[in-house]
């Protein structure tokens, strides 16, 4: 159901994941200011802006699976917070390694972009408490979506914020007139951005696919269980 | 700020590559031994199932 397309998405994942690797060293030049510690943000600024949208495409998921009372809609939404989480840890432990590079500090509290972030990663943080702690699984279910959808309408509101407030120190390469990035920065960023992306996308196939292939193999062994009930 | 020189550069650098890459092996890994554990499961339903 959901390994269609699986292999050729694999092979287009590394693919683009090991021509991105290639451009940030070999061909995206060294940042005037900063030097080579700058390669830090190839790695950074993609899984975060891929992790944000996994948040929203979780909400959007969300919303799917209230209007259609689909309970398939509800495990996607509940796999892309899953894998956003996960990539929303790496953007914390990259931008802390990157801070103590840049500013010589492995964390900077009155930086807003840095603490914006982490008060989103705690908040999807309490999506697991709160969807384990219900049994009934409609119930879980629907109070996972409604937290999905909350907590998804907070991200873009969060980052706007930020995006408001006067930052003048953290490292901000990227603005809606395309920031000061050379041409050759620029590509390497969009296909490190790719990467991320359709790394995204493979390991949310493949977890669906494993929970997929699990619950099949739940309903194969109950309806077992009943038939040698009956039998016996 | 100065930029820093490359061999201290590059262990930051490295760094968080590194973090980067273990978050994936370690994902794909746990996923990796979930399904590991559905094949044999599946395996010894269908070996019961010919049994009976």
């Amino acid at each position: 159901m959901y390994s269609k397309g699986f292999v050729p998405l694999a092979i287009a994942t590394v693919v683009t994941l090991a021509t991105a690797m290639g451009l940030v060293f070999f061909y995206a030049p060294l940042d005037a200011d900063q030097g080579f510690v700058q390669k830090i943000f190839y790695v950074h600024v993609p899984m975060a802006i891929v992790s944000l949208c996994g948040f929203v495409a979780g909400g959007v998921m969300a919303i799917k699976h209230l209007r259609s009372g689909d309970s398939s809609w509800d495990m996607r939404s509940y796999v892309a917070i899953h894998i956003s989480i996960i990539l929303g840890v790496g953007v914390l432990a990259t931008g802390a390694i990157w801070a103590k590079a840049s500013w010589g500090h492995w964390w900077v509290w009155d930086e807003p972009v840095l603490v914006s972030f982490l008060v989103v990663v705690l908040l999807y943080c309490v999506y697991y408490p709160l969807r384990f702690s219900i049994e009934d699984r409609e119930r879980q279910a629907r109070y996972s979506s409604v937290f999905a959808i909350a907590a998804g309408a907070f991200v873009p509101l969060n980052f706007a914020a930020v995006r408001m407030a006067e930052a003048y120190t953290h490292p901000r390469v990227l603005s809606q007139t395309g920031g000061s990035m050379p041409g050759e920065m620029r590509l390497t960023f969009l296909i490190s951005l790719l990467a991320m992306a359709l790394l995204f996308v493979t390991l949310w196939k493949l977890e669906l696919t494993s929970k997929h292939a699990s619950m099949q193999l739940k309903r194969l062994k109950r309806k077992l269980a009943e038939r040698e009930v009956v039998t016996t | 700020m100065p930029a820093l020189p490359l061999d201290e550069a590059g262990k930051y650098v490295a760094g968080a590559y590194v973090v980067f890459l273990t978050l994936v092996v370690v994902y794909v890994a746990i996923l990796g031994a979930k399904i590991a554990r559905i094949e044999r499961e599946v395996s010894a339903l269908v070996a019961e199932e010919d049994e009976t």
